[in-house]
């Protein structure tokens, strides 16, 4: 099970009160861009083992959309976040270095 | 307007480990703005009665009540035949404001439950650690398949409010919840 705290809302709650959304941090690249940055766009994802950042909605509770930064094979949670985020805070990036040192970092 | 408004149950009750029955006809009125706004606070304050409620809290004042939604909304009790004048009052009150109001009394259903077993019950149909909340509280979950918010009026006192259209799931889902004899006490 994966426990989540909404930044927007302050509720810590359990999987199923929110709807994942998939990947987070995508640039967009539409119309008049590169193929190849378009086809990555749509089609490209991380999927990894292990750390991840995604995009989640507290659909039954307050309606906002945040990120999450977690590992995909422990269901750790790192922490969770704003979605008006381009890119991993800094203190997120600090925490999962010190508690996954192997991991090569965000990129 | 129509003299045969009715509530979404009228009179439906229930008497397991808590007691249940459904509040009847309530005023509803979302609002939706910035609420760090002091307009906004002083256009409530002044229509209701209420001030601005903290983070997923409920202030409340006589038959008013405002309920902290998200961090852009909020839900404003009121009795059910005030709720079309206060929107009106609001609006003109918030004119040029960021915000808007939508009277949504007739699209809502009530049920209030009474008894020191209402986390027990609770507990079954929604994954909330109910020992975290209090009296002045709100909680908007998911009881079973469909949305709610659960408002904690008094120690012993809740209501849970969800979309008129799955009243009568509600109802028989919490009729099942409060069913005499199957009381987990899990906060007893």
């Amino acid at each position: 099970m994966l426990l989540l705290t909404c930044p927007c809302c302050g509720v810590t709650a359990e999987e199923t009160e929110f709807a994942p959304g998939g990947e987070a941090h995508l640039k967009r690249f539409g119309p008049g861009s590169a193929d190849e940055d378009y086809e990555s766009y749509m089609f490209n994802r991380k999927n990894p083992r292990g750390v991840h950042f995604e995009r989640w909605r507290h659909a039954y509770g307050c309606g906002k959309w945040f990120l999450a930064a977690r590992d995909t094979i422990t269901l750790e949670v790192f922490g969770t976040y704003p979605a008006q985020t381009t890119e991993p805070p800094a203190e997120i990036v600090e925490k999962i270095k010190d508690r996954r040192p192997d991991w090569e970092g965000y990129a | 307007m129509s003299e045969n408004l009715t509530s979404a149950l009228p009179n439906a009750e229930f008497a397991g480990f808590v007691a249940l029955r459904e509040a009847g006809l309530q005023g509803m009125i979302t609002l939706r703005g910035d609420l760090g706004s002091k307009a906004l606070s002083k256009a409530l304050s002044e229509a209701t009665g209420c001030a601005l409620p903290a983070q997923r809290k409920i202030t409340t004042k006589g038959d008013h009540a405002l309920a902290w939604m998200s961090p852009d909304e909020l839900l404003i009790l009121c009795p059910h035949d005030k709720a079309p004048k206060l929107v009106v009052t609001l609006s003109k009150a918030l004119s040029g404001e960021f915000a808007t109001l939508a009277n949504v009394s007739d699209a809502r259903a009530v049920f209030q439950i009474s008894g020191p077993g209402w986390r027990d019950a609770l507990a079954k149909i929604s994954p909330v650690d109910f020992s975290t909340l209090a009296p002045g509280d709100l909680r908007r979950t998911r009881a079973a398949q469909v949305a709610a918010a659960i408002l904690v009026d008094g120690p012993e006192e809740v209501r849970v409010i969800c979309f008129r259209s799955v009243a009568q799931y509600m109802f028989d889902l919490l009729k099942t919840a409060t069913a005499p004899g199957s009381e987990p006490m899990l906060y007893r």
